[in-house]
């Protein structure tokens, strides 16, 4: 993925605005109050319903069939003694994984694309990805041969993406950060820090044992092959915490979007806003890279999918989460099931993202010019 | 909706009791090492309708930002209300201050009612999102903007005029009593420029909000505004009316501009017409 400085520039629109979505709605409850469109709270809703409904049916598909009443019998707790093994010891980690994966990455695309105003922001692009793979390309590649390495194996594969995830976007919020971040020197920033590790990633494959490499191959492009419990838990957790604190950021996200005079003018503590917001984006992804590896383009494509269904001037950050939800989960099950071999899902996610960042990049140049 | 007004803002009428709303106290601003405003000092009293003018870079805009916190000053304070604006809360003081940047930015897809409904961010808490406050005062704002019509529109798809009263609409909603406005005419022809001038000039006479505004045109500076204040190279070099400031001298020291200043047919104010430009 290379992007010139001036295809940066050049891509319009450089907000990832929407159209708007008919007459807000005011809501009222004793001291609470809120300002909606319904848009804004039928394509949730409906994505959620999507998901759900996929999730059953992503349960079912395998070398063992089952139905989705059975599968929704046997989430009831009900059904066969193996069918509910099957079902909930096998196949729903890899489809909670899936789920949260796409909800993590799709909250902070949209979090990273509204702050940046930028659609090309999203942590692939960012160098947070890029971050992730090499903390587990060190730990599965270099655990016994260095020092480093023997810390970030001693830690698994998981930690060390995490670890590494966290220190490419601190690394990306230090160089962009000038007493507040600006959104074009954030993805400059972002393209410089993806390359270095990228080329760290590289640098280590080629000097790995050829059974390391293939393993790490496997995990940078991101799957969700022989997930367990173990790795659906922690990830649950955390998005209880940060999903939240997401949402909550919502309504400064709403006057980010106009530029650092105006937000300041309207009383909102500039540095600290968007030192939050960007916070909450990288552990986002950290969390969903550790779990699941860097499945691409996810952040990138899903905010924009969410604001022209949604509507209005930035992508909805529920919306977002939730269709990034059923978006995993579907490129997954095709992976399992339609295509030949079994590929990791990393790999459908790239190849239906990246025509969509040359449309985008096409689409900005001809408007622009 | 009708177009009857809601109790707040109060509709007041301009009071010019001569208490100092915003100061400014041996100010410097830099940005970097660079020094753009030396030792400036200036005193803006409540009711007052200021406009800041000078030749390019001579430091207005960057004292109009200092003036509303947006820019820390290397030395000497702004004070509001006679306090430091710097060890002021930005959210206290954006219920009293509203600040429209020289060409501020709309995301796309953002209809004037959104625009303006942010206004009343300062107001606003996470629990308390839109009150029934915020909507009588919103309504009102566009309501007496003119903008209700327009109400539904991207703000991406007005014209520059338009878009310019929206802002100001968002300022109105805000419900600030001091309102700084960064050339607000800029790229807008004449018509337009007028059109803008006359809403900052009723937000003035019939809202008695304190106004500070950045202004190049120097014949409009001098029929809305009530007092001028000139600036070269960062230096305050006149403040005063119209009549005291817009004098043949001040132009040759000030914008190096030889010119004859005469009566404006309309209002009276002084009119500069320009000789030709002095070099030195």
């Amino acid at each position: 993925m290379t992007a010139t400085a001036d295809t940066i520039r050049e891509t319009v629109p450089p907000e990832p605005g929407g159209r708007p979505a008919g007459r807000a709605v005011a809501l009222r409850i004793g001291p609470a109050s809120a300002r909606f469109r319904w848009r804004s709270v039928v394509v949730p809703v409906v994505a959620l319903v999507v998901v759900v409904l996929l999730g059953a049916v992503a349960l079912g598909r395998g070398d063992y069939p089952i139905g989705v009443t059975d599968v929704l019998r046997t989430l009831a707790g009900a059904g066969e003694q193996s069918q509910r093994f099957i079902v909930l010891e096998l196949r729903a980690p890899r489809v909670v994984v899936g789920v949260l994966v796409g909800l993590a990455l799709g909250v902070a695309g949209a979090l990273f694309q509204t702050f940046a105003r930028n659609p090309l922001a999203s942590p692939d692009i960012l160098g947070i990805t890029s971050g992730a793979s090499v903390g587990a390309v060190v730990a599965i590649v270099v655990s016994g041969t260095s020092s480093a390495g023997a810390v970030l194996g001693g830690l698994g594969v998981p930690l060390a993406a995490l670890a590494g995830a966290l220190g490419a976007g601190l690394l990306l919020f230090l160089l962009a950060f000038r007493s507040g971040v600006d959104g074009y020197r954030l993805v400059l920033v972002g393209v410089a820090v993806s390359s270095i590790a990228l080329a760290v990633v590289d640098w280590l494959l080629t000097r790995a044992a050829i059974y390391d490499a293939a393993a790490a191959y496997v995990w940078i492009v991101g799957s969700l092959n022989a997930r367990t419990w173990d790795q659906a838990v922690p990830l649950a957790l955390a998005l209880a915490v940060l999903v939240p604190l997401a949402l909550a950021a919502g309504r400064v996200l709403g006057v980010l979007q106009f530029g650092d005079d105006t937000a300041r003018g309207l009383g909102v503590r500039l540095s600290a806003a968007q030192a939050a917001v960007v916070l909450v984006a990288v552990v986002l992804v950290a969390a969903a890279v550790s779990a699941a590896g860097p499945i691409t383009f996810v952040a990138l494509v899903v905010p924009q999918i969410a604001v022209r269904l949604a509507g209005g001037s930035r992508p909805p950050l529920l919306a977002s989460g939730l269709i990034g939800a059923a978006l995993v989960v579907v490129a997954d099950l095709l992976t399992r099931t339609v295509l030949p071999q079994a590929l990791p899902v990393g790999i459908l996610t790239a190849t239906v993202g990246a025509p969509y960042l040359l449309w985008l990049l096409v689409r900005g140049r001809r408007t622009t010019a | 909706m009708t177009t009857s007004t809601p109790a707040a803002p109060p509709l007041t009428a301009p009071t010019s009791d001569g208490r100092v709303r915003l100061a400014a106290e041996g100010l410097r601003l830099a940005y970097d090492d660079r020094v753009v405003v030396d030792g400036l000092d200036l005193t803006l009293t409540d009711g007052s309708f200021t406009a800041i003018v000078g030749p390019n870079g001579c430091g207005k805009s960057t004292l109009l930002r200092a003036l509303g916190r947006l820019m820390r000053p290397a030395a000497g304070q702004v004070l509001l209300d006679g306090r430091a604006i710097q060890k002021t809360p930005t959210r206290d003081v954006a219920r009293v201050l509203g600040l429209l940047p020289q060409t501020p930015i709309a995301p796309a897809g953002l209809t004037v009612a959104d625009l303006v409904t942010r206004g009343r961010h300062p107001h606003q808490s996470w629990l308390r999102q839109w009150s029934a406050e915020d909507e009588a005062v919103v309504a009102e704002a566009l309501t007496w903007t003119d903008m209700t019509d327009l109400a539904d529109r991207p703000v991406d798809e007005l014209s520059g005029g338009q878009r310019q009263r929206a802002w100001i609409s968002m300022a109105l909603a805000q419900g600030t009593d001091l309102i700084l406005l960064d050339e607000p005419t800029t790229y807008l022809d004449l018509s337009h420029q007028i059109d803008v001038l006359e809403l900052v000039a009723r937000l003035h006479a019939e809202r008695g909000r304190t106004v500070v505004v950045v202004l190049h045109d120097l014949n409009l500076a001098a029929r809305y505004a009530h007092r001028l204040v000139a600036m070269r190279d960062g230096v305050l070099v006149a403040s005063g009316t119209p009549h005291e400031v817009l004098t043949e001298q001040l132009l040759a020291d000030v914008f190096d501009l030889e010119a004859r200043v005469v009566p404006d047919p309309v209002a009276g104010t002084p009119m500069v017409v320009p000789v030709r430009r002095l070099h030195r």
